[in-house]
């Protein structure tokens, strides 16, 4: 920091003007060479992160004789036979509609109860009672683990839908209250305190100005915890029956037997990734905003 | 204060109760809001973590309802002694901890430094580094075992065009640990990068251009204007990035099953712990080293948060 003293800033002066209007526009200093070697970066980058993917998909439309074929990697016929053993044999479309659901009321859920409560927590600055919540994200869930498959066991409620909810819900719930109270630390007064003017009550502003105006947070807060629900494994490991697995236990679930169907395991994985990968495509901003928050306002 | 405007229909008795119900709920709204997570929070996370406290001091053993008794800190010493699986767990968390966490900050600084500046197809780039990220973990794990597989796997097909012998990848007791070390980079360097591209965008122009102008070259502004006023982002993501790497489960569940692996090779504090409860029923030990991991936790966060506030 002691590089730069305020005279080198050079506050107003004619060249400086443009470059305050379009704060990312910027004059080109690069070289060419510099430019070449950013595309090339960005393209292997791409790559590397996509390919791997791309494989699992490859892989999923293929036979098993052709997966252990070499020559076949790019070339082959594709089959959606792999899909039509696990969606149809094995049962996975159960298992799609189990991950939605439990992933689905477990984000409903939480948000019902954390978006008061991180409206509350924003609002009067309760900061140890936030900390409270968000040692949920912290502690390892092996240790819950234990204790409610021991509670849960005892009202013989393992196994149900309603087990898997609430553990969801402890991966949904801090998620939306780390969001909603980044949120609603930006979100001004200004507007809530007309609606008191106008005669509401505290609740009633809340209700009727807050909530339609905190959409976009409770959007952004939304999609990650569906997000988050969907793709967990430890809880419905241990506390889902077989009519409730979940999809990732379902998977895990495949490589038990002694040698490996990779199709048919590309195909599962394909299957769980998919919808996820589609909401991300439509939701990007929102599943930014919602990791990067609280992240650049110190 | 609470000026409430009420219908003018209403009977006054009605009236009344309404408003002392509704005086009552507004002047409680702090607690009101705030009761239900905070009473979810206590049933389901400090009420269970208080029993695991208590089971690691008995012998609880077998089944969740068989007689247990109380034996002090007898498991601790056992646990604390013992050489063969809690140290070498203990080893392997932090190495994986470190390692893959040094490697996605550097890794992910600098896509974020390539992502920074716009350009054509930016959007693109950042679906495709968003994609890892989301991806489900166990079909992640699914996904580089057949990658990693020694004989049909992609990764020794590449080896062997370029006339490098076949590695075991995850079926190696030396090289699984570093393989799925390689994966979690590959799933989570996107979230650093993220994170960082966030605060990137944020920060202002001016002493970078100041510096510039000043004659300062690109390192010498990376070094001594962006990474100090990036420093409390920066920390954000090593945070919520070793949270989540030092609880890593799914993928080495996903990888190598129990007990990590035959030898062990990627048995870290959870899944030790995982494996102790679940397939060994030995709720006792189980649940000394996750206290003793908890604490582990506890400590690399108080550490890190009291960096950021020096920072700050």
């Amino acid at each position: 920091m002691s590089v730069v003293t305020p005279k080198m800033l050079r506050p107003g002066s004619g060249t400086d003007a443009p470059a305050a209007v379009t704060p990312r526009r910027r004059k080109p200093f690069r070289s060419r060479a510099y430019k070449v070697f950013r595309v090339v970066a960005l393209v292997v980058i791409v790559a590397a992160f996509l390919a791997p993917l791309a494989w699992m998909l490859l892989a999923s439309l293929k036979t098993n004789v052709d997966i252990y074929d070499a020559s076949k990697t790019l070339i082959f016929t594709p089959t959606t036979a792999n899909y039509e053993t696990v969606l149809g044999r094995n049962n996975y479309f159960s298992f799609v509609i189990n991950s939605f659901w439990v992933a689905f009321a477990s984000t409903v859920l939480s948000l019902i109860i954390g978006v008061p409560a991180a409206y509350s927590m924003s609002r009067f600055a309760m900061r140890r009672s936030a900390l409270v919540v968000l040692m949920a994200r912290i502690i390892p869930g092996v240790s819950l683990l234990v204790p409610w498959y021991y509670v849960f066991s005892n009202l013989s409620l393992v196994g149900g839908y309603g087990v898997l909810i609430l553990s969801h819900m402890f991966v949904a719930l801090p998620l939306i209250v780390y969001i909603m109270m980044s949120y609603y630390d930006s979100m001004p007064l200004e507007l809530e305190e007309a609606a008191r003017v106008d005669g509401l009550t505290h609740i009633g502003a809340f209700l009727k100005v807050t909530l339609p105006l905190s959409v976009g947070g409770i959007a952004t807060a939304s999609i990650l915890a569906f997000i988050f629900s969907w793709n967990n494994f430890m809880f419905a490991l241990v506390l889902s029956g077989a009519d409730t697995k979940t999809l990732p236990v379902a998977i895990f679930n495949f490589v038990a037997y002694a040698s490996i169907d990779w199709g048919g395991l590309m195909a599962a994985s394909v299957v769980v990734t998919i919808p996820i990968m589609v909401i991300a495509l439509f939701t990007q901003k929102y599943i930014v905003s919602g990791l990067t928050a609280g992240a650049t306002k110190g | 204060m609470a000026v409430t405007t009420m219908p003018p229909k209403r009977k006054p008795q009605q009236q009344n109760a309404w408003k002392a119900y509704s005086d009552w709920a507004n002047n409680h709204r702090k607690w009101l809001f705030a009761a239900p997570a905070m009473i979810f929070v206590a049933i389901l996370i400090i009420f269970p973590l208080g029993w695991t406290m208590y089971l690691s001091l008995t012998d609880s053993s077998g089944s969740v309802r068989a007689e247990s008794e109380f034996i002090g800190f007898a498991n601790y010493l056992e646990v604390l002694s013992d050489g063969e699986r809690f140290w070498p767990a203990v080893a392997r968390t932090f190495i994986f901890t470190s390692v893959a966490l040094l490697v996605q900050m550097v890794l992910g600084m600098c896509i974020a430094l390539l992502l920074w500046r716009p350009f054509k197809g930016e959007k693109w780039v950042r679906v495709a580094i968003l994609l890892p990220l989301v991806a489900t973990p166990v079909a992640v794990g699914m996904m580089w075992r057949l990658i990693f597989d020694p004989n049909i796997g992609f990764a020794n097909q590449m080896l062997g065009l370029l006339g490098i012998p076949a590695q075991p990848w995850l079926s190696g007791q030396h090289t699984a640990l570093p393989t799925v070390i390689f994966i979690d980079i590959w799933q989570w360097t996107p979230m650093v990068v993220i994170i960082l591209l966030a605060g990137l965008t944020s920060l202002s122009e001016e002493p970078d251009e100041a510096a510039r102008i000043d004659g300062a070259n690109a390192w010498q502004r990376f070094r001594f204007i962006t990474v100090p006023l990036l420093m409390p982002t920066i920390i954000v993501a090593v945070l919520l990035r070793s949270i989540d790497a030092l609880k890593t489960f799914d993928l080495l569940y996903a990888t190598k099953g129990r007990g990590g692996g035959s030898f062990h090779e990627v048995e870290t504090l959870n899944i030790y712990a995982y494996g102790l409860s679940f397939d060994y029923n030995d709720y006792g030990l189980s649940s000394t080293v996750l206290i003793l991991f908890f604490l582990i936790i506890i400590a690399a966060m108080w550490v890190l948060t009291r960096r950021r506030k020096d920072v700050q």
